[in-house]
């Protein structure tokens, strides 16, 4: 009985491993390649080459980086408070994944302020889909290093490119920074209360707009998810 | 404030957000409210730049080659379209678009 167990764990164990390394390369270098587009539209909202980079090294997280880049184009810097208050919003979820991270990534200090930099939406997605504590390790740490690397790279090459563009709005990258928020929220609409939130926040913003400072819209709309989700409007009962 | 000096407060916040992930009680998460106000609002703050980013020209709305350009990517996107290809389509749609004269 103990042999047979012996046996065939270490093999199951090998194979989990192995997803684990799949699965977060092929995430890693799927994801890596958005950095290019980020580049190119942080240059063409104002930022040069250096701040656009240390955005990705320092802050790393992709919505929270667009927001930024995004508010600003449209506000300029009287809009900076909000621009802040954006992508620090945006970042608030990367909280939730690092509390559900920390059991896994487990004791050491400078382990785990690494870790906490490298804690994104598909690091914490790809260790979270593995089985064994082993594979959930690795398929965090590989899907976080793959992904800070090869994002920093095309970063930079992205901020190059569209500083040698020039005129944003004649190569469409103005709508091509809408359509990159999009492409961010649409995994994320995947039940009726999500859908609604998004409607209901779209409108908000939208409405708002005549009304109030650039960037400021952006956080009221905010409130459609408070009150949704506090009272779990159009949501599953738990 | 200047350009230096935003970028370094945001990234600076949304690294201590995920900093803080390790340090607070893991029976926060527990609760599903606070749990589920913060899965949407990323959700909302999202829905919110894509309506700015397609809407707003400063403080007033403006529809233009922008707004086509994004119903297509919704379209590519729910096909499975990969991300930056959407990316290049939307830029191309709203460039011919104004290329053409057919939109501002």
């Amino acid at each position: 009985m103990a042999t047979t167990s012996e046996s065939t764990e270490p093999a199951d164990a090998a194979k989990a491993d192995a997803a684990a390394w799949r699965m977060s390369l092929s995430v890693g270098l799927s994801v890596a390649a958005y950095g290019l587009s980020f580049g190119a539209l942080s240059v063409a909202a104002g930022l040069d080459v250096w701040q656009t980079s240390v955005l990705s090294l320092l802050m790393f997280s992709g919505g929270s980086q667009f927001a930024v880049i995004g508010v600003l184009a449209g506000g300029g810097l009287a809009a900076a408070p909000s621009a802040i208050a954006a992508s620090t919003l945006l970042g608030a979820r990367n909280t939730l994944y690092a509390i559900r991270m920390s059991a896994i990534i487990g004791p050491g200090f400078w382990r785990r302020v690494a870790a906490g930099h490298l804690t994104i939406d598909e690091s914490t997605a790809v260790s979270t889909a593995q089985p064994t504590l082993r594979s959930q390790r690795i398929g965090f740490w590989a899907t976080g290093l793959v992904i800070f690397i090869g994002w920093n790279l095309t970063t930079l090459l992205g901020a190059v490119l569209g500083d040698l563009l020039g005129d944003v709005r004649q190569y469409g990258l103005d709508a091509a920074a809408a359509a990159a928020f999009l492409g961010l929220l649409w995994p994320r609409l995947t039940a009726l209360q999500p859908v609604v939130v998004a409607i209901g926040a779209a409108v908000v913003a939208t409405a708002l707009t005549p009304a109030l400072a650039p960037g400021l819209p952006i956080l009221a709309a905010a409130a459609v998810a408070v009150i949704v989700g506090v009272f779990n409007w159009f949501g599953k009962r738990a | 404030m200047n350009l230096w000096t935003v970028i370094l407060l945001a990234a600076i916040a949304v690294l201590a957000l995920k900093l803080a992930g390790y340090l607070v009680p893991q029976s926060l998460i527990e609760k599903p409210g606070p749990s589920r106000v913060l899965t949407l609002l990323t959700v909302a703050l999202l829905a919110a730049l894509i309506a700015v980013q397609t809407l707003a020209s400063g403080s007033t709305i403006l529809v233009d080659a922008r707004l086509p350009a994004v119903l297509l990517a919704g379209v590519l996107f729910a096909l499975r379209v990969p991300f930056i290809v959407v990316l290049i389509a939307a830029a191309a749609t709203a460039a011919l678009l104004r290329l053409f004269g057919l939109a501002a």
